[in-house]
């Protein structure tokens, strides 16, 4: 078995990967990378908005003279932020990193279907990087037209949009090639006796989320085409008739719909955002039953829900754009979708909810994430309602409420996941073991850092505060009575960063020093921890094919009159 | 998997299509030409071009007799289709207010 | 450990891998036109009484319909070559899938030559008005698509024909993936063709 693989040089076993466990680690590696870089930039930018215009401390001469974050960067800072921490964060590190490497294991698979689409997948995420990296550096700078990219003003805009939108078609691909290599794994590579509904919660969610980027993101690489042309070829696909800029009219064809854009882009941004929460719940759903010691309560109606999520998701995108001067009738149609969606969602939150009733918990590192996502994500969900109600919403619509809603999901939410998931399958990764009170203060440092931040967002955008103000509201009469909030807010953003060194330190020491641990630490069921402790890249995945006789998560069941500790899913019992 | 047999009944079926195909394309031209009105034209342009592409979709890319998973997978994307275009045609046309034409817009083809 | 039914199918689903593949490959490219073509429609639909043009009044509706004419005879060579393969007849197969070839740079050289070229020399450019900047971006995406597949078809044709010696039932597996993908582009353009220069 192993003999095929010995003569791989350097460049083919580290670089050029085609083991899903590699390219799942290249991943993870670079996409923890880019979200620390959307961080900082957010950083950079909270500090502005809590003491507009002082000199920002340590980097401020990279920024500018006076060493203040100027208006042109403050809007390049923010629409990469969103951009980073969406297409080269959080989707890279939940599909690219853990369904990667995780997926295949769960379901007995030597490897992903199509291994070089993998790596092709991988390096076309990394050139898409690049690409919007470099555009910092370009001489007219990173795209300042937010991470929606709307036209009129993506288009006349002087920055980097060019470059937003070819780094975007790199992303995009990506993410095709990956969905299809995923949702062919699961079809074809489930081992003997994996059947559909005793696959692990987790490959659940990863198989929907390739479906929702299959058939999603095409449209979005339609119009980004689209945009393209209309910057490069001075088309006017976005651009209406007698537009005016600098009090003249544009000297371009005309004739364009800037709703076109809306729509082709939030098709795909909003079952984007389901891109961002499903994986997260996946992962949420493996700690959880693991560390209660029960099996996961009403595992079928989480994937029916899951099921009907994913294709709601795609109907509801024009909730974004009820202050487009959308008519009532379809304001109601998407209000009612919307309201519709939201009963799956809750369903699955309410099943991990009731899943840790009774059961004798263990709080490890990850079930403290993992239990913490619960009401994060609650209260994500729950903010978002009257967001759906077109008419609250053209009171809330671009606020700091909007922005306080979807961080509650995206940050507190899945970054507490994806934290818990790095806690919980590093032990399978390395075959060692994090650093446990590292990991608590990481914990509970986070946990009051993110809930300092975006609470308070809230309230200022309930009291009408607009997002993407370059000097947070201080020349706006309405903002003053929340406006001391901004500086809480930024010491929370600069207390959550220094949170993050116990994590970055015990990252790199565990990999070398942590504590070895057996092939299942966790005693968990799932088929990833028949797997060796760390296996070998490029030598298959399992000693033998692995064969499935039980449901994924059979903890503390009964069995031939005793109760068994926890059942793996590959254990042959003797039936009396 | 197809025995060789079955392929030979296959190529008489090609040269069949093929047929079909090079008279739906003539159809459509010649069609066009009696200018029957817009709504009109459209809609039997894209009655022949269904059927073309129903055409090559069904026996070149062998859709009819295709498995099941197959048919599931593209009747969620025929699905998905649909909502994208009517919904977003809907929603554009569902517009209030009237939208203000600056005077020069009709002008505005070179 | 290999990579099961990379060649046979899989006992459920009937299909080997790269059939499942392509075809999820295929929807996501239903989604990518599907999007132009609502763009058409929007921009079409909401353009002022008048402006659009009648596409036959600007393009060459002969010129266009040669082309379908290529395209559609090249479609039926593709799966000939496919169906040489199935009754093992390699040489039939190499002339077919040539034939293939060099139909699509047919395509593509009457799309540059005959339509871009004029088009571009009589100052009509994507930015001329709406009409021409769907025309060139959706016939221009839709090329790009053609020169994918010759590029693969070439490969087939060429150093990738290797394979039949060694393992013939993976390689007319992949000519048929290959085809389904040629098919596709034809079926694209059978929709395009009327849309632009009938209509
Ligand atoms: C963890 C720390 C994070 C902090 C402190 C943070 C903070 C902020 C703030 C203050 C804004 C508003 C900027 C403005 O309107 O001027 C913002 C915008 C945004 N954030 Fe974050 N964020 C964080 C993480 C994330 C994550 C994980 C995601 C996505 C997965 C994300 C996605 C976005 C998006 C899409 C925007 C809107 C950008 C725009 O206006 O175009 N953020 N963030
Ligand atoms: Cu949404």
């Amino acid at each position: 078995m192993s003999s095929a693989y010995h003569d791989e040089g350097f460049w083919r076993k580290y670089v050029f990967s085609t083991d899903h466990k590699w390219i799942g680690i290249q991943y993870a590696v670079t996409a923890l990378f880019f979200l620390l870089i959307g961080f900082c930039l957010i950083l950079v930018m909270r500090w502005q908005l809590a003491y507009p215009g002082e000199a920002v401390p340590i980097i401020g001469k990279l920024l500018s003279e006076e060493g203040m974050l100027t208006p042109d960067l403050y809007n390049s800072f923010g629409a990469m932020h969103g951009t980073i921490m969406i297409f080269l964060g959080v989707v890279p590190l939940a599909v690219g990193g853990f369904g990667n490497y995780v997926l295949p294991l769960q379901i007995g698979a030597p490897d992903m279907a199509f291994p070089k689409i993998n790596m092709a997948s991988y390096w076309s995420f990394f050139v898409g990087g690049v690409v919007m990296l470099a555009s910092f550096f370009m001489p007219q700078g990173a795209a300042s037209s937010g991470w929606t990219m709307y036209p009129p003003l993506s288009v006349i805009q002087t920055t980097g949009e060019t470059m937003w939108l070819i780094g975007m078609v790199f992303l995009i691909t990506s993410s095709l090639l990956g969905a299809i290599n995923f949702i062919t794994t699961v079809i074809q590579l489930r081992t003997k006796g994996m059947t559909w509904m005793r696959l692990p919660f987790f490959v659940w969610t990863q198989f929907i989320t390739s479906f929702l980027l299959l058939l999603a993101f095409p449209p979005l690489e339609s119009a980004a085409i689209l945009q393209l042309m209309d910057r490069l070829a001075g088309t006017s696909f976005f651009l209406p008739s007698g537009l005016y800029v600098g009090g003249e009219v544009l000297n371009v064809s005309g004739g364009g719909s800037p709703l076109l854009w809306q729509h082709l882009f939030w098709f795909l941004a909003h079952p984007e955002v389901y891109v961002l929460i499903l994986p997260a719940m996946g992962i949420v759903a493996e700690i959880i039953t693991n560390n209660t010691r029960k099996p996961l309560w009403g595992y079928r109606s989480m994937v029916y829900s899951l099921i009907f999520l994913g294709f709601m998701s795609f109907i509801v995108w024009a909730h974004h754009m009820f202050l487009t001067g959308m008519g009532t009738t379809m304001a109601a149609f998407f209000q009612t979708t919307t309201m519709i969606i939201s009963i799956p969602s809750v369903i699955i939150l309410s099943a991990m909810f009731i899943s840790l009733w009774g059961g004798s918990i263990r709080f490890s590192v990850p079930m403290l994430f993992a239990l913490a996502f619960l009401p994060m994500f609650g209260i994500g969900g729950l903010t978002g309602l009257p967001l759906g109600l077109a008419s609250a919403d053209i009171h809330l619509h671009d606020t700091y409420y909007v922005i306080g809603h979807f961080h509650y999901i995206v940050a507190p939410g899945t970054l507490l996941a994806l934290f818990a998931g790095i806690y919980y399958w590093f032990p399978k990764v390395t075959g060692r073991k994090m650093n446990d009170s590292l990991g608590r203060i990481h914990f509970f440092g986070t946990f009051i850092g993110m809930n300092g931040v975006f609470m308070p967002m809230f309230i200022q955008g309930l009291a009408g505060v607009s997002r993407r103000l370059y000097d947070g509201g201080t020349t706006y009469l309405h903002a003053q009575p929340v406006l001391q909030w901004n500086e809480f807010m930024t010491i929370s953003a600069i207390l959550l960063g220094l949170f993050q060194i116990p994590f970055i330190v015990n990252f790199f020491m565990s990999i070398k020093r942590g504590k070895k641990v057996s092939s299942n630490p966790w005693e968990a069921t799932t088929l990833e921890w028949a797997a060796a402790p760390s296996p070998p890249i490029r030598h298959g995945n399992f000693s033998s094919v692995p064969e499935v006789y039980h449901s994924p998560y059979e903890y503390n069941v009964p069995v031939n009159g005793t109760v068994e500790e926890f059942v793996p899913q590959n254990k042959v019992l003797e039936v009396e | 998997m197809e025995r060789a047999e079955d392929v030979k009944k296959h190529i008489k079926v090609y040269l069949w299509v093929f047929a079909g195909l090079v008279i739906g394309t003539i159809v459509t031209v010649a069609v066009s030409n009696l200018q029957a009105g817009v709504a009109l034209g459209i809609f039997i342009a894209m009655v022949i071009a269904t059927f073309k592409g129903s055409l090559v979709a069904g026996f070149f890319m062998h859709l009819r007799t295709e498995k099941k998973l197959i048919y599931f997978v593209l009747g969620i994307t025929a699905l998905l289709l649909l909502v994208l275009m009517f919904i977003t045609f809907f929603t554009i046309g569902d517009q209030v207010g009237v939208q203000i034409v600056p005077e020069s817009a009709g002008h505005s083809v070179h | 450990m290999e990579i099961p039914y990379t060649v046979d199918a899989h006992p459920e689903t009937g299909l080997h891998n790269s059939k499942i593949g392509i075809w999820l490959f295929l929807a996501s490219e239903v989604m990518l036109f599907g999007g132009l073509f609502s763009a058409y429609i929007l921009l079409r639909t909401g353009s002022l009484p008048g402006v659009w043009p009648l596409g036959s009044d600007i393009l060459s509706v002969p010129i266009g319909t040669f082309n379908t004419l290529v395209l559609i005879i090249s479609s039926v060579t593709m799966v000939m070559s496919w169906a040489s393969l199935k009754m093992n007849d390699f040489s039939k197969y190499k002339l077919y899938m040539g034939t293939t070839i060099l139909l699509g740079s047919l395509f593509l050289v009457i799309k540059i030559f005959y339509e871009y070229i004029p088009k571009f020399s009589h100052h009509h450019f994507p930015s001329t008005d709406t009409f021409y900047a769907i025309y060139f971006t959706l016939t221009g995406l839709h090329g790009l698509h053609v020169l994918g597949g010759i590029l693969v078809n070439l490969y087939f044709w060429g150093p990738g024909s290797k394979l039949w010696k060694t393992e013939p039932e993976r390689f007319s597996n992949r000519i048929e993936v290959a085809g389904l993908y040629w098919h596709f582009v034809d079926l694209v353009w059978i929709f395009l063709f009327p849309t632009l220069y009938l209509l």
